[in-house]
């Protein structure tokens, strides 16, 4: 069985950037635990000597030529955004205080 | 009534100047005012936008202008792929409100081919789930039975076509999300090869794993959607420089004698309703009626495909949602720094199958622990695709139940996240290995007299197999039953 404490729960929610609540963090740990019982089976098929797949496509790297398209003006860049000021995307503080 | 009609008997009738494209656009306009109430496929109605695009189509078939085949018919589109000005939400609070500046890849071609854009479809959060109940804003109802769920996470456009509020829509298929909606609601889903239609456009859930297609009412409409939003786009890196395979001649000839099928032997049995097996089996004595030679395969590691799926798509989409940061677009909610105002937004702003899925990619892409989950789902991604392989190398075709039941009740199995993934156990292979597959309609179930779905896969690029089967089927089946699936759905509106 897998342990996944209310703590951990905090901890990967800090990371993926979501305030949740107590009732939020007390429901995920229980879930959670569950379904990574159910997922981990794929431990035991996952030798050694079996390459990964990460895409279905043997693409690595692509290219286009370095020129000049019609793109997005400005304001149309700017339409959805919550905030703006002068041209930009106003955002809040990001730095603490000095 | 003219919205009963096929996608392909609309447009010969555009054709031939005994309807224009207002007039066609208009009566699907009236119908969905009539039925949406119920089915709730629409979470936006483009009135305007719609009859404006019409009225430029009947203008250039008007002065003579050569016209693509789907001219002047409506469709129905996911909320998760954008068109310029108008909103589109993904079913989730987060992009309320929000009118994206450009059109999708999908989007420009629809609207080069004269395709009538009706609205955007309602589906689950982000495409996270098989149920539609996951939206934000209100679960869609299944024309077949208003009680159940109409699939998902697409379930808003295969209910629009059940309940005839348009003849063609779009999908996007991570897991399932186009086929297995289709099986459910009685109608024709098909899920490309990976790279087959541009995802430019289309807002990321599994970036490995998305793919856009057509759901239509037929098959051969579905090949002729399929041939507007198909081949190669230099927007998305991942796009397939190669032609269109060719599925509306497929579609078309839809011969199989001769022709070898595959059935899966681990996607059926246990966990499979009894109603849909029975379907499903005659489909195949159909099939093999019709000149095909039947054969069984095994892919063995399908058994750990479902696993795998729930690691990967997590994974990626705690990646790709990351973007949802309340700076550039979306709703911005709570006070304070940056970082308070986007665990505040995002807090709002997701719902809860999203908030669990990027904490479990989180959790399995964290060190410590990405070898044991992300690592070893890489694997079997590996075996399912060499699964595939062999299979392919005994079988022109792959087939199975595209769903294991049809369609539950609305809420019976919201508050079992597991006993949910389990919808997709026979769709999620494909998605995995990047191959294609289509749902065509198998039959009514004994037990519920609603629909199931026939599951046809093929190799990567040969997509045409999916149609040249599917036709097949649809063509045999339909004189079987005396008329096509869905004229034994409910009547809706005729109040």
């Amino acid at each position: 069985m897998s342990k996944i404490s209310r703590e951990d729960v905090a901890n990967l929610a800090r990371l993926a950037r979501i305030e949740m609540t107590a009732e939020e963090l007390d429901h995920l740990s229980t879930e959670l635990s569950v379904i990574l019982d159910a997922v981990a089976r794929v431990q035991e098929v996952a030798e050694k000597d079996v390459p990964p797949t990460s895409h279905p496509l043997p693409i690595t790297n692509v290219f286009r030529a370095d020129e000049n398209r019609p793109s997005l003006t400005p304001e149309q860049a700017l339409s959805g955004a919550p905030a703006q000021e002068e041209q930009r995307f106003k955002v809040p503080q990001i730095l603490g205080e000095e | 009534m003219i919205f009963e009609k096929n996608a392909t008997e609309m447009a010969a009738a555009l054709d031939k100047g005994e309807i224009s494209a207002v007039e066609l656009t208009k009566a699907h306009l009236d119908r969905i005012a009539e039925v949406d109430g119920d089915v709730k496929a629409f979470l936006f109605v483009d009135h305007e936008g719609a009859l404006a695009q019409a009225k430029d189509v009947d203008q250039r078939r008007k002065s003579g202008e050569k016209l693509s085949p789907l001219a002047g018919v409506p469709l129905a589109l996911k909320d998760v792929l954008v068109q310029q000005g108008v909103p589109t939400t993904c079913g989730s609070k987060m992009l309320e409100g929000w009118r994206p500046p450009y059109d999708a890849t999908v989007v420009s071609r629809l609207k080069a081919a004269g395709v009538i854009i009706l609205g955007k479809t309602n589906m689950d959060e982000f495409a996270m789930g098989s149920s539609t109940e996951n939206s934000a804003y209100f679960p869609t109802h299944n024309p077949w039975d208003l009680t159940r769920i109409p699939g998902g996470s697409g379930g808003g456009s295969s209910a629009s076509l059940a309940a005839f509020e348009a003849p063609l829509a779009i999908g996007t298929d991570t897991g399932g999300s186009i086929r297995q909606p289709a099986a459910v609601t009685g109608t024709v889903g098909v899920k490309p090869t990976y790279g087959g239609v541009s995802r430019y456009g289309l807002v990321a859930f599994s970036s490995s794993l998305d793919q856009a297609g057509p759901c239509a009412r037929t098959v051969l409409d579905a090949a002729y959607l399929h041939e507007v939003i198909g081949g190669y786009d230099p927007m998305d890196s991942t796009s397939i420089n190669a032609p269109i395979p060719p599925v509306v001649e497929a579609a078309k000839s839809a011969s199989v004698k001769g022709m070898k099928i595959g059935v899966i032997k681990e996607l059926q049995g246990d966990g499979y309703q009894a109603g849909v097996l029975k379907r499903f089996n005659e489909a195949l004595e159909e099939l093999s009626m019709l000149g095909a030679e039947i054969v069984e395969v095994s892919c063995p590691h399908f058994d750990y495909a479902l696993a795998a799926y729930y690691l990967i798509a997590p994974s990626e989409c705690s990646s790709n949602l990351a973007r949802f940061d309340a700076m550039r677009y979306g709703i911005r909610v709570g006070e304070g720094s940056a970082e308070e105002v986007m665990n505040a937004t995002r807090e709002l702003g997701f719902g809860k199958e999203v908030k669990r899925r990027i904490i479990l990619g989180t959790y399995a892409l964290s060190s410590g622990y990405y070898d044991a989950y992300y690592g070893s789902a890489q694997k079997v991604r590996t075996l399912i695709s060499r699964d595939f392989e062999s299979a392919f190398a005994k079988a022109d075709v792959l087939v199975s139940p595209t769903a294991p039941t049809t369609a539950f009740k609305i809420g019976e199995k919201s508050n079992d996240p597991i006993a949910m993934y389990l919808n997709d156990i026979a769709t999620i292979p494909t998605n995995l290995a990047g191959v294609c597959g289509i749902s065509v309609p198998s039959g009514l179930a004994d037990e519920d007299g609603l629909p199931a779905g026939f599951q046809i896969m093929a190799g990567a690029m040969k997509d045409d197999r999916l149609y040249q089967v599917g036709g097949a089927l649809e063509a045999a089946l339909n004189s079987k039953w005396g008329a096509p699936i869905l004229s034994k759905a409910p009547k809706l509106g005729a109040k």
